[in-house]
């Protein structure tokens, strides 16, 4: 571990992805993420990357498909409408079993949107990125250094499941400075090779990177085998955070960004005399179901509180089956709740005080 | 002895799925004699494109990746960058490279990156079952130009090489032809040129080779062959459209 320095959440999560052994990019600018591009295009020369500006989201994630097929550790990174194009490359990659890293620094829609902070990807994060039966990994940071902390950890689930990792983090998360401190870097060449990517097959039998299967059978097969791994990942890659919960009666539910204003809410409301207590999903995919179906014992009401409509509250009302009422708070369109905002929600739902 | 033919290394020996009388066949063996001859086997990254020839990666015995539709030359720039040693190529059909697929060979052309393309170019979508191509001549029946192509509602054959050969990125762009054997000669020559033009680092090179499909020109194979050469060569004429200094 290094000193703490002073980072911008885009530049801090570039120096991340070079520390995790990263050397690839391919990438085109969008606001608010252009600084981690930029970060790279700065460093890659130093330490012998490769930072590609393509001439689209679409031709940067079919980049990133060919370098994942050829083994390498790879990112790009992106932001909602950019997502949006990227999605084809990434079905492809889900498809063909190969690992990569993407982040969205996510902004307002639909369509061209805003540039403020947003979370309503999360329904595309985490359900319908693209076509086919497939899911990403999607984590979730709430702040730089657990931005930079899941940045390197991503690489390694992305190459323990041969899956794409989706980092989700809104224009703030992106936009702020914050201390961060660094793991040791990741030398590439230390890391064990990928017998399955395609470097020209010499003295082996040929590599074949493809997620094409004509006989509908195979493809149930392939599929079947997809939602082995994706079970796996909800035994083994579950994160989240819980605060106040052990005398809470009420549960916010809250991830990335909303999750520290929902923090600021919970310690007003308790000098009130509100037990409220936060279950913050670190990992969107797979959702932490089990705490929140385990807390809806014990707790009388759950607020859900998102930069968006009502996207992750789906999963929540999922989790809670039923046992409790779940409330939901929102701003959107590149509108921050404030944690005012959210003491009210809090006092509708405990009643007066 | 000398052997003078035979069946090459680079071929697995998988039948290939092409309808009689398509020239893929032909293109395929001249792509893996070249392999073979510049003896690329153990350092080839093939690209496969989307269209008649998707399962391209059944028939090349090489390292081979699947692209999606028109995605080929962006693919085979990821697999290039990380493997600068290796040799890269992309077969990419007429709908593939000269519709969908035109922001990405422009600008890996225009990159100058170091792969090389075989474009096959029938003048219309095959495996979707014969559609009108931006490649599709003046006047052309297909299933979505029925009373022949107009060029006032559908635009004009559009002439991918030579679009290309105006890019700084480009090294060495022909178009050739496979109706016949000494056109078929002339082909293999012209690939194994571009291979070379890889491997020498001069930039990025494509071939585009004048291909021929019955089934959805509604042709016997003969008469097929006949139209590609009284038609498509008056559109899409045959040679080298641009070579790099010093080169023969």
């Amino acid at each position: 571990m290094g000193k703490k320095t002073l980072m911008k959440g885009n530049e801090a999560i570039a120096e991340a992805a070079i520390r995790a052994g990263c050397r690839y990019f391919f990438g085109y600018p969008i606001t608010p993420q252009s600084e981690l591009p930029a970060y790279l295009a700065r460093k890659f020369p130093e330490v012998g990357g490769t930072f590609l500006q393509a001439e689209s989201e679409v031709a940067a994630s079919n980049m990133v498909y060919g370098a994942a097929g050829a083994g390498a550790r790879v990112l790009t990174s992106s932001s909602s409408p950019g997502i949006s194009l990227k999605a084809e490359g990434i079905s492809y990659i889900a498809g063909a079993e190969l690992p990569a890293v993407i982040i969205n620094i996510m902004r307002g829609g639909p369509g061209l949107g805003t540039i403020q902070p947003s979370q309503a990807d999360y329904f595309q994060a985490t359900k319908g990125m693209a076509h086919g039966d497939f899911y990403l990994t999607v984590l979730a940071p709430s702040s730089v250094q657990e931005a930079v902390d899941l940045t390197m950890d991503a690489f390694d689930i992305a190459d323990k499941y041969r899956n794409p990792v989706l980092i989700v983090g809104d224009g703030i998360i992106g936009q702020m400075m914050e201390p961060v401190e660094f793991k040791d870097p990741i030398d590439p060449d230390d890391l064990p090779k990928k017998e399955w990517a395609t470097d020209g097959a010499k003295g082996r039998e040929r590599n074949i990177i493809n997620s094409l299967a004509l006989d509908p059978h195979d493809l149930e097969d392939h599929n079947l085998k997809l939602k082995a791994k994706y079970d796996r990942m909800k035994e083994e890659e579950v994160r989240y955070e819980e605060l106040y919960t052990e005398d809470a009666d009420i549960i916010i539910v809250a991830y990335g960004t909303t999750a520290r204003i929902a923090t600021s809410a919970i310690e007003m409301a308790r000098k009130d005399g509100y037990k409220v207590g936060l279950i913050r999903p670190i990992t969107l995919f797979p959702f932490p179901s089990d705490i929140i179906n385990e807390t809806a014992d014990r707790v009388e009401n759950f607020l859900t509180v998102e930069m968006s409509l009502g996207q992750m509250v789906e999963d929540v009302k999922l989790a809670v089956s039923g046992k409790k009422p779940v409330h939901f708070y929102g701003r959107t369109g590149g509108v921050v709740p404030s944690p005012e905002e959210i003491v009210e929600e809090i006092e509708k739902i405990g009643g007066e005080r | 002895m000398k052997k003078v033919a035979g069946y090459p290394d680079s071929l697995t020996d998988k039948q290939f799925h092409y309808c009689p009388g398509c020239t893929h066949g032909i293109i395929h063996r001249l792509v893996a004699e070249v392999i073979d001859e510049l003896d690329l086997k153990e350092k080839t990254i093939g690209v496969a494109p989307v269209g008649c020839s998707v399962l391209a990666y059944e028939y090349f015995d090489v390292d081979m990746h699947e692209a999606s539709h028109g995605r080929a030359p962006a693919v085979a720039t990821g697999i290039k960058r990380v493997h600068p040693d290796k040799f890269v190529f992309t077969y990419q059909g007429d709908g593939d490279l000269a519709s969908i697929g035109t922001a990405e060979i422009v600008h890996a052309a225009n990159r100058g990156e170091l792969i090389s393309t075989v474009f096959v170019n029938n003048a219309i979508y095959g495996m979707t079952g014969g559609q009108m191509a931006p490649t599709s001549l003046e006047g052309q029946r297909t299933t979505t130009s029925p009373f022949g192509r107009d060029v006032k509602e559908a635009g004009f054959p559009i002439k991918m090489s030579e679009m290309l050969t105006e890019l700084d990125g480009s090294a060495y762009i022909a178009r050739v032809s496979v109706h016949d054997p000494k056109h078929i000669r002339k082909a293999k020559k012209a690939i194994k040129k571009s291979f070379e033009i890889q491997l020498e680092g001069k930039g990025f090179s494509l071939v585009e080779v004048l291909s021929t499909c019955p089934t959805n020109w509604g042709m016997k194979p003969l008469d097929a062959i006949e139209w590609l050469k009284n038609n498509m060569i008056k559109t899409y004429p045959l040679g080298d459209l641009k070579t790099p200094e010093g080169v023969e």
